[in-house]
């Protein structure tokens, strides 16, 4: 069992944007991982270890697409656990999503993968499109916005929840497949590989590196590629030609009392 | 000619609400590019939800329906295969609808195997070929232009009205496609079961945050949210705490709404709770920090403690009520 896990860095979200020249100023902005990608790395990790042994049930590949300066934001992951990782040298202001998602889909079947664990979103451009698009380019079956998932290691089969807007949806999909994760796949108790025992707890969220996980990442195998050698063409057909803060709303008040709230509720705003 | 090909969702053999806010954003392309709009209602047997449609019109030219059992229920591939399959048959080259979680799952892969790019959550369409879309959270407006012969879009639901009866209009039936799901079985949704409606349709919403500290403190909001008839919501730190479930989350990784009345209560204000809601009419925020973000987008601000304000809120209300 081979999973690949894609990454992306993003300008800090706690930061507050700095608009410049009808675009974001991002130079000095500090990066770090996108948030649902921990998760999808968490995920993917939950999945391929066995809590009370030693065996490993998967091998975890990270793959991050961008400047060959960022192995550092893969060792991270790496430190977290991963195996090995991959970076597609490229500049990703030239690469559309529709190129990304080709790049991703033309790694995991190089590497003949049977899963990608993605995030479900950039926290930076939203455009939750990628899993998707790779699944539909390979051909296989999908399970977005993955909020618990159920590893069948003989039929070769996930059962994953899925965050749809109604509820939760159970969704079987065979591997190969690709799975995107949403918020609550790092609770507890929402990812069962079949060997680590189904009573087990995992700390809530994404786990921190060890010291000997960073020590290890070091000396772990990151291997450069480019779109060329996955016969992958950069280009786009997509174009940002502008970026604006959007509309501050008015000015709010202070209301004292919840007389005075309910005054202005059904007098002014007249919303009751 | 090519068209605009809006992907509508039916229950019941209607036409599902949060599906008509993307039928507007695909007018609106449709007019920017002299294109002809027309609808696609997709199932297993989707005739009866296609004729209803029909008779309303919303302004397409006609409505198509594509018909096969693997298409219920929902699967993204099945979708996919149909949606591309539609789009080939009646010449579509501008593919989209209401950024719901199903097409938000199925149209991605559909550009995919299309090679097409597609524009997410538009807010505002600028011209037929450039749309508005937020980005970070809400904290910007991106002007996204596609060069493309083929692309597909998704509406944000909050930023369109709903599409209006225009006047009956002719079904067609696409001819039948090999569809199917690569394997992958639903075994059904776990609906939270609420007599309330929607978060995403509701006119107003009562939210909770992590200051209501645990869950059966969200009796006193649920009392208010049916005094008014809306929908309850909640910020990611109650629902994580598992105060409530977690489909009620409001914000950036939960539910977009937009609704005339927005109740914060003891929420703070995170940037991803705002990007949730901040196209709310108007906001209300009951907050016993004064220095809580969450007053910088309230209209109404009560710096106080929510066991006192809401009780007599509720009674002010039904007092009004009584009288009325």
């Amino acid at each position: 069992m081979k999973i690949l896990v894609c990454v992306k860095r993003i300008p800090d979200p706690d930061e507050s944007l700095k608009f410049a020249g009808g675009g974001l100023d991002y130079s000095a902005s500090k990066w770090v991982p996108n948030a649902f990608d921990e998760y999808a790395i968490e995920t993917a990790l939950r999945l391929a270890e066995v809590v009370g042994g030693t065996q490993r049930l998967a091998e975890v590949i990270v793959l991050g697409i961008g400047p060959e300066s960022q192995r550092q934001q893969l060792t991270q992951f790496l430190a977290m656990g991963a195996d090995r990782g991959i970076i597609v040298d490229a500049d990703p202001d030239k690469l559309d999503t529709a190129t990304v998602s080709k790049l991703i889909a033309a790694v995991f079947k190089k590497e003949a993968c049977d899963l990608l664990v993605a995030g479900k979103l950039s926290q930076d451009n939203e455009g939750g499109q990628v899993p998707q698009r790779v699944a539909g380019l390979l051909d296989v079956p999908q399970a977005s916005f993955a909020a618990t998932i159920e590893w069948d290691q003989g039929a070769k089969v996930l059962t994953v929840g899925r965050e749809v807007d109604d509820g939760v949806e159970v969704k079987r999909v065979p591997l190969p497949a690709v799975v995107s994760v949403d918020l609550r796949i790092v609770l507890p108790k929402s990812v069962k590989n079949g060997s680590t025992p189904a009573t087990h707890a995992y700390q809530e969220g994404p786990r921190l590196a060890s010291l000997k996980g960073i020590t290890m990442a070091k000396r772990k195998p990151v291997a450069v590629l480019k779109p060329a050698d996955l016969g992958v063409a950069v280009g786009g057909n997509e174009q940002v030609v502008g970026i604006a803060a959007p509309p501050a709303r008015k000015a709010g008040q202070k209301v004292k009392t919840v007389e005075e709230l309910f005054e202005k509720l059904t007098k002014e705003a007249k919303v009751i | 000619m090519s068209n605009v090909l809006v992907i509508l969702e039916t229950a019941g053999g209607q036409i599902r609400p949060h599906s008509l806010p993307g039928i507007t954003c695909a007018a609106e392309i449709a007019r920017a590019t002299g294109k002809p709009l027309h609808l696609l209602v997709l199932g297993a047997q989707p005739d009866a939800a296609a004729q209803a449609i029909a008779a309303a019109g919303y302004g397409a030219a006609a409505v198509h329906t594509l018909a096969a059992p693997a298409l219920e229920p929902f699967t993204a591939e099945a979708w996919a295969d149909a949606i591309v399959h539609a789009a080939r048959t009646l010449g579509a080259s501008i593919i989209g609808g209401t950024a719901s979680s199903t097409l938000r799952d199925a149209l991605p892969r559909a550009a995919a195997i299309l090679d097409a790019p597609l524009v997410s959550e538009v807010v505002k369409v600028k011209s037929g070929d450039t749309f508005v879309r937020p980005i970070s959270a809400g904290r910007a407006l991106q002007d996204q232009k596609v060069n493309a012969g083929t692309f597909f879009f998704t509406a944000r639901g909050t930023e369109f009205e709903h599409a209006q009866p225009s006047g009956a209009v002719p079904v067609q039936a696409v001819a039948p496609a090999a569809v199917n799901a690569r394997g992958a079985v639903v075994q059904g949704v776990q609906k939270t079961e609420s007599s309330r409606p929607q978060l995403t349709e509701a006119k107003v919403i009562v939210s909770g945050g992590r200051g209501m500290r645990e869950g059966a403190n969200f009796k006193s909001l649920e009392q208010l949210t049916d005094l008014l008839g809306g929908a309850l919501g909640a910020s990611r730190a109650a629902t994580d705490a598992g105060m409530v479930p977690a489909d009620l989350q409001v914000g950036q990784t939960g539910k977009i709404v937009a609704p005339d009345l927005y109740f914060a209560v003891a929420i703070s204000g995170a940037i991803q709770h705002l990007a949730g809601m901040k196209g709310s009419k108007t906001i209300v925020a009951i907050n016993k920090d004064a220095e809580a973000p969450i007053f910088q987008v309230a209209d109404y601000g009560l710096v106080g403690k929510w066991e006192e304000a809401v009780p007599r809120l509720i009674e002010l209300i039904k007092a009004r009520k009584g009288a009325a």
